[in-house]
């Protein structure tokens, strides 16, 4: 059946290539690999004298934050700075959406105002396809947009750079095995890894968490489930740990932070039963003693720092090729 | 007024017939099938209707149609969705009572009523709150609800959470056979939720509704049911697991009815496809299994009737991120199309499939109608079953554009709707 919003993958171009970053679910592997191989020469800018590339000079990116995140925001900011581009932040919680103005009339009034680039982050699933649909619909393609967050949906440059990170220190995808552990259930971060590790090759992508924090039908992801954490991380060569929100101690879907450490927390000794060589990841920020000890968020395995870092060159790769496109 | 339709192919679900006949119509009535009565022939008919290539049946029955009014004029209007149902051939309609205010004061329902009593207009039948203001804590004054025009009580798709006052309700409605229309949908399970509780909802990152959350609520209704000897019908039910409960209970002796929207009969959750807002339904659109469970049940009688669920809403009402949109779908132009995409798919024969949208559904509401019989009113729906019909924003007269069907062609063109006999929509006319 088709139906008016939705034929077609609409963060593509006519010529298939990436107009919009929405969601890395259905991109092919050639286009993550290209994004993965744009990012690597923008490690060295950081190393620079002078931090600057000139690819978006003149043009305007406009920071959207429908939902706080100073992290983000700045890792965003950094990225399209870096690259010479003049930035806009709008914390929109605090303005517009506040006085009863829509998304869509946002959108339209920043449009007016020549942007080249929305970078959007939104707590409603699907936000950002809203506006990447609008601008399609009234001729303004030309607008790029970036899901820098959506609900629980999609987190796509997350799940990028958290590949860069996987390929820096595994090299190859094919030979892996994958933990991700935690909050699947709210999680936008897990969705895009998830999508991200199949879609590079990964032959065996694990989820680990209560079945109260995993989502209905996870395993047609195409991942396996695992309950226990200990049994679900034997012999992985990446844990990727998930954040997990306090709020989720109210509506009974755990009784408390203790017993979540305890049975979903990574110490050491859980670790020792991955590889000896594996690696582990966190989204940030971190909750210390409640998902992670910090004897291993602190030790030799943690790769935690190093993501934030490749995070700004695989933000700038993103940007540089969508305003190339 | 004297009206002959002719050389149409006359299907009559109420007397199972299909066949060639003219139907003759005067002063609101049927007055003739196949032949004129006596006495026709003198001056003739004041209008010939031709039905050539059409087919000529009942009036479309709907038993769940928002009307918007009185409250929610900006979405929709009595002139505009009156237009709206003779233009899709439904005579006669149910209204939900989740208007602002809420039917649950007889001096609204008379009002609506009254409004509603126009020769173009189809019949309409209000659906009384059973608690006041839906809360779900008092009754509201059914027997004088009653009198006013309400032909059934019900909740619109607010769950009473309170399972004593569900009891009372429905004990006080079975103290004067009034009918109770209730949705299953557990609130606390569907708290929250936007979409079905699987794998698109898992892969969008939507917060999910389990079919759990019909099944316990259904099994709830039943055992009241059963209990309180309450005429129930159920609304909007939308898994399979939901339809093997209805056919169990009334194996099991309770006389129990229900319909299905007729969304839920075509969609499924894929077709929220990338944040269709207009695919965003209550109850949501459940998987494939569901869907196919839903087809099958309405063709075997398992669900009775097949109704529009017709919720006109604004665009900006739908042009929002998914889970913040509003609810519905605009249906009453899409009932007739709907219906004959189905029973062609699964190949049942037209005179059952049209049963579902006429003679079922009115002996639900419990009136006389749905029926093309000698003396019966006469609300007449001839449609050509070839011709297409585009669902385009220009093409509904519906102020409600909103359809996840926009652009789709659909065979099933309504030719002529009759209203008492009387002329209320002419698709000739272009």
């Amino acid at each position: 059946m088709s139906f008016m919003n939705g034929g077609g993958n609409p963060q593509l171009n006519r010529h298939g290539e990436l107009n919009h970053l929405l969601t890395i679910e259905g991109l092919p592997r050639e286009v993550l690999e290209r994004i993965l191989d744009t990012a690597a020469p923008f490690t060295e800018v950081a190393e620079r004298e002078v931090k600057k590339v000139p690819l978006l000079r003149g043009k305007s990116v406009f920071n959207l934050f429908f939902e706080n995140s100073t992290r983000t925001r700045t890792t965003f900011e950094i990225a399209a700075k870096r690259l010479s581009a003049d930035v806009i932040n709008l914390n929109i919680n605090t303005s517009s959406a506040s006085k009863g103005e829509t998304l869509l009339d946002t959108a339209d009034n920043l449009a007016a105002m020549q942007a080249d680039m929305f970078v959007v982050r939104h707590a409603s699933s699907g936000a950002p396809y809203l506006i990447a649909q609008h601008l399609r619909a009234t001729g303004r393609d030309h607008i790029h947009v970036v899901n820098a967050g959506d609900g629980r949906h999609a987190h796509p440059t997350q799940g990028l750079l958290d590949m860069y990170t996987v390929r820096h220190y595994k090299k190859d995808f094919t030979q892996l095995t994958v933990a991700i552990v935690g909050d699947v259930l709210h999680s936008r971060v897990a969705r895009s890894q998830i999508h991200a590790l199949t879609t590079l090759g990964v032959p065996e992508v694990r989820v680990i968490g209560p079945k109260t924090l995993l989502p209905t039908g996870v395993e047609r992801l195409g991942v396996r489930v695992f309950n226990d954490m200990r049994e679900g991380l034997r012999g992985v060569d990446v844990v990727m740990m998930l954040r997990l929100q306090n709020e989720r101690m109210q509506g009974a879907l755990l009784p408390s932070t203790q017993e979540y450490f305890k049975s979903y927390g990574l110490t050491p000794e859980k670790l020792a039963l991955a590889k000896p060589d594996a690696i582990v990841m966190h989204p940030g920020p971190m909750n210390r003693g409640v998902e992670i000890d910090s004897a291993v968020a602190d030790g030799g395995q943690a790769v935690i720092l190093p993501q934030v870092t490749f995070g700004i060159a695989v933000r700038m790769a993103v940007m540089a090729m969508l305003a190339g496109n | 007024m004297k009206i002959h339709i002719k050389n149409g192919r006359l299907i009559d679900p109420a007397s199972k017939t299909d066949k060639a006949l003219d139907l003759f119509v005067g002063a609101g009535r049927i007055v003739g099938v196949g032949n004129p009565p006596p006495g026709w022939g003198v001056d003739g008919a004041n209008s010939v209707l031709d039905a050539t290539g059409c087919i000529v049946c009942p009036g479309l029955v709907d038993l769940a149609a928002r009307l918007r009014e009185p409250g929610f004029e900006y979405r929709a209007t009595l002139e505009s969705e009156m237009a709206a149902a003779a233009a899709g051939g439904v005579t006669r309609l149910a209204c939900p009572p989740d208007t602002d205010p809420v039917l649950d004061e007889p001096g609204l329902v008379e009002m609506l009523t009254h409004r509603a009593r126009l020769p173009d207009f189809a019949h309409v039948h209000p659906v009384g709150a059973l608690t006041t203001q839906l809360e779900g804590k008092a009754l509201t004054e059914m027997a004088e609800l009653s009198e006013a025009g309400c032909v059934a009580f019900g909740q619109a798709n607010r769950a009473i959470v309170d399972t004593q006052v569900l009891l009372r309700a429905m004990m006080y409605a079975a103290t004067f056979d009034f009918p109770v229309w209730l949705q299953a949908q557990d609130p606390f399970l569907a708290r929250k939720g936007v979409a079905h509780d699987g794998e698109v909802a898992a892969r969008l990152g939507l917060a999910g509704i389990p079919v759990a959350a019909e099944t316990i609520a259904l099994a709830t209704i039943l055992h009241l049911a059963r209990e309180t000897g309450a005429r129930v019908h159920v609304t909007r039910i939308s898994s399979a697991a939901g339809v093997d409960m209805i056919v169990a209970a009334r194996a099991a002796g309770i006389a129990v009815t229900c319909d299905v929207g007729v969304h839920h009969l075509h969609l499924c959750e894929m077709d929220v496809g990338f944040f269709n807002a207009h695919a965003r339904l209550d109850p949501p659109l459940r998987s494939q299994r569901d869907r196919d469970a839903l087809r099958a049940g309405l063709a075997s009688g398992a669900i009775n009737a097949l109704c529009s669920d017709h919720t006109p809403v604004d665009d900006d009402g739908k042009q929002m991120p998914f889970e913040e949109a509003e609810i519905g779908a605009t249906g009453l132009e899409l009932l007739l199309p709907l219906t004959l995409k189905w029973a062609r798919e699964i190949k049942l024969p037209l005179v059952t499939a049209l049963a579902r949208v006429t003679s079922d559904p009115a002996r639900i509401l419990g009136v006389k109608a749905g029926s093309l019989g000698l003396g019966s009113a006469a609300d007449i729906c001839v449609f050509d079953p070839l011709a297409e019909f585009r669902v385009t924003r220009e093409n509904l007269r519906s102020q409600g554009k909103n359809t996840p069907f926009l652009g789709v062609e659909f065979p099933g063109r309504v030719r002529y709707t009759l209203i008492d006999g009387h002329l209320a929509f002419d698709g000739t006319l272009g």
